[in-house]
């Protein structure tokens, strides 16, 4: 997992509530096996007007040109800009894969569903949680301001608007996991011997759960 | 300390407390083959080893045609993800109830039906439906792809304690009103958000009414009120449903299981975070109008008028009518349904299928229904409801009878909508192009969905 440090880019206004990851990554782009290409089928329904599949030759799509990342000013964004309850319904983590798989590192929003923030994190993405009016404030800078851009350093946690400042919350752990781009599967194997310690006692609690 | 429901079967996992988290031990791992092959790919390539295969059950379920499969899946790119999931539980000892076994299902239909959920467990699956299980009084949740590697290597999951919510559905709930419309008046309250951050507790004389199946329902949808979790606590009926399937304890084992699970209750003075209170009586059978589960109404209701909202409300409910192409002050009953698709992890159990197939007997299905399709939710339920004659009662009605899986729930195999068709849908999810690009999904009963086969429009159910 590539380290997440100071970030700064182009906001991406994606100006809708609820915004669910069918929406991020429509199902039949799930069938691939791998974790990377779902870049070009981020948004897939409206980013194009014709139906998508996978392997379909990308310069025969008919694209939507009323879509944010459609608009010229927006292309090469970093930073999605999005709306309360963001990434709601199915826990696909293709949704994430086809985030980042754009290019797409930060994340800001009111407020996150609970599976896709987890996500995020386990793939080098960045998910912030800023308070209404102060998305709103960037909805209206990046709607208005050609290339209205965002600086963000995680190690301060803050948000960084040209002069101003503004601190997000975020987990002590999660945070170390991002800044040094590590797997936690080997920090969680560093307490194999608890883990171990815990499944015998278990098993003689309740000896019904564990089976040899 | 009083504790609640979820406390107790948290603190009985806790490994080890971290910094502003929990490790906590995973008893259940349940698999599918969308959500699983790039963990299985990051275990070989970081040269790891499963934990507990003993823990793993592995099913395929959301691109598994459901005609003709004993030819095979004709779809290349499904064919290899089903194929995938084969040979990755073969090269590491799982077992796998695979599409053509009877025992095959959707897998959350399949886990409590074989006794793998069982009460006070952890059970995780990479799918959000996985809150299903909580009926059961277990933790159930549902996660993303990299966690379903963490809990293959390490049997452990790192979570933060979620705040609990207590959900009262008090009284008893009129005839004809089903688990589904309790599940989404419930939604409608508290909002697609309003769960998120918890773990929902339902109480309350019409949950204790509930079936199991009615309970699952429940749970099932507890993610679409933003909650990983929903659970019900343990009682007799939980026990009665759990006795002698294939996988629970038996002999002594299951009378030490039972004095366990008994305790599988929030204490009387438990303290929840939130509490909400809901009148069973007062619930209506329920209709989603919109492109996502709170917007929902009853069926003596209207298509509400933007106008009368303000800020993002407004827009979401804009955006939704123009996807749906529906007008403000529209009457429920004057939607037009082309489709009805009764199946799902959410309405896919017999019981299901038996209320639903009350209303269809000896009825026919509206001429302008381009299709209605049942899907049983395992081989199981698909063999009960033939030797129930019920499988006859829908197809004698013009219901096409289909073999198992998530099918239009989210139209991932050959199931869909084509665009601008409106479907009465018992599934889960009314989001914009969820059952196919352009489909029009309203969530509804398997009653509702049944009458509204067979009157081309939804209907209200309690005058029939």
């Amino acid at each position: 997992m590539e380290k997440y440090k100071r970030h700064s880019g182009v906001v991406i206004p994606l100006d809708r509530a609820n915004v669910d990851t069918d929406a991020i990554i429509p199902k039949q782009f799930l069938k691939s096996i791998k974790k990377t290409g779902f870049g070009k089928n981020l948004f897939d329904e409206w980013r194009y007007r014709d139906h998508g599949e996978p392997d379909q030759d990308e310069s025969t799509r008919q694209i939507n040109h009323e879509f944010v990342l459609n608009q010229p000013q927006y292309k090469g964004g970093t930073i999605l800009l999005a709306r309360e309850n963001f990434g709601c319904g199915s826990s696909r983590e293709h949704a994430p894969w086809a985030i980042l798989d754009y290019g797409i590192r930060t994340i800001i929003a009111p407020s996150f569903a609970d599976i896709f923030y987890s996500n995020c994190f386990k793939n080098g993405i960045l998910p912030i949680t800023l308070s209404e009016e102060l998305t709103q404030n960037f909805f209206e800078k990046s709607l208005n301001i050609a290339k209205f851009s965002l600086e963000i350093d995680l190690q301060h946690q803050k948000v960084i608007d040209g002069e101003t400042s503004y601190h997000f919350d975020i987990d002590d752990f999660k945070k170390y996991c991002l800044l040094e781009g590590l797997d936690d599967i080997g920090l969680t194997l560093k307490n194999e011997n608890d883990i171990q310690l815990f499944e015998s006692q278990y098993k003689k609690n309740y000896p019904w759960l564990i089976r040899e | 300390m009083a504790l609640t429901l979820y406390e107790k079967i948290f603190n009985r996992h806790v490994v080890k407390g971290l910094e502003d988290s929990y490790l906590i031990y995973i008893d259940r791992h349940l698999i599918h083959e969308v959500t699983s092959p790039q963990a299985f790919d990051g275990i070989r390539l970081n040269k790891r080893k499963i934990w507990r295969t003993d823990s793993i059950v592995a099913v395929p379920d959301h691109n598994v045609p459901t005609l003709d499969r004993e030819q095979g899946i004709q779809d290349p790119i499904s064919k290899i993800q089903v194929d995938t999931l084969d040979s990755n539980c073969v090269e590491f000892g799982l077992n796998q109830f695979k599409m053509n076994d009877t025992r095959q299902g959707i897998v959350h239909v399949i886990g409590p039906e074989q006794g793998l959920t069982l009460p006070g467990m952890t059970i995780v699956c990479g799918d959000s439906h996985t809150s299903t299980h909580g009926a059961f009084g277990a933790l159930a949740m549902g996660i993303g792809t990299s966690e379903v590697e963490h809990v293959l290597a390490t049997q452990c999951l790192i979570v933060r304690k979620l705040k609990t919510m207590q959900i009262n559905v008090n009284g008893q709930a009129p005839k004809f009103i089903s688990a589904k419309d309790i599940a989404l008046a419930i939604i409608g309250h508290i909002g697609t958000a309003g769960g998120t951050g918890y773990a929902i507790e339902f109480a309350g004389d019409a949950i204790k009414d509930l079936s199991m199946e009615g309970r699952m329902t429940l749970c099932n949808m507890a993610i679409e009120a933003g909650a990983r979790a929903g659970m019900v606590a343990v009682d007799d009926k939980t026990i009665n449903y759990l006795k002698d399937r294939p996988y629970v304890p038996q002999g002594e084992l299951w009378e030490m299981a039972i004095k366990d699970w008994k305790q599988l209750v929030s204490d009387k003075d438990a303290a929840f975070d939130q509490v909400i209170n809901l009148d069973a009586g007062l619930i209506e059978p329920q209709v989603t109008w919109g492109t996502s589960p709170e917007m929902v109404t009853s069926i003596s209701g209207f298509i509400p008028d933007p106008n009368l909202q303000s800020g993002s409300k407004k827009k979401s409910y804009l955006q939704a009518l123009k996807y749906m192409n529906l007008e403000p002050n529209l009457p429920i009953s004057d939607i037009p349904v082309d489709r009805v698709f009764i199946g799902s992890c959410t309405n896919s159990r017999i019981e299901d299928l038996r209320s639903a197939a009350e209303i269809v007997k000896s009825k026919k299905v509206a001429k302008s229904i381009k299709q209605a399709m049942v899907v049983p939710g395992s081989g199981l339920v698909k063999m009960q409801a033939e030797k129930e004659g019920l499988d006859q009662i829908f197809i004698n009605a013009g219901f096409e009878w289909r073999q198992p899986g998530c099918s239009m729930c989210l139209a991932m195999n050959a199931d869909r909508l084509e665009s601008g068709e409106h479907c009465a849908s018992t599934s889960n999810r009314n989001f914009e192009g969820r059952q196919g690009q352009g489909g029009r999904t309203h969530l509804v009963s398997p009653e509702m969905a049944a009458a509204a086969a067979i009157y081309g429009k939804f209907v209200d159910i309690r005058k029939l």
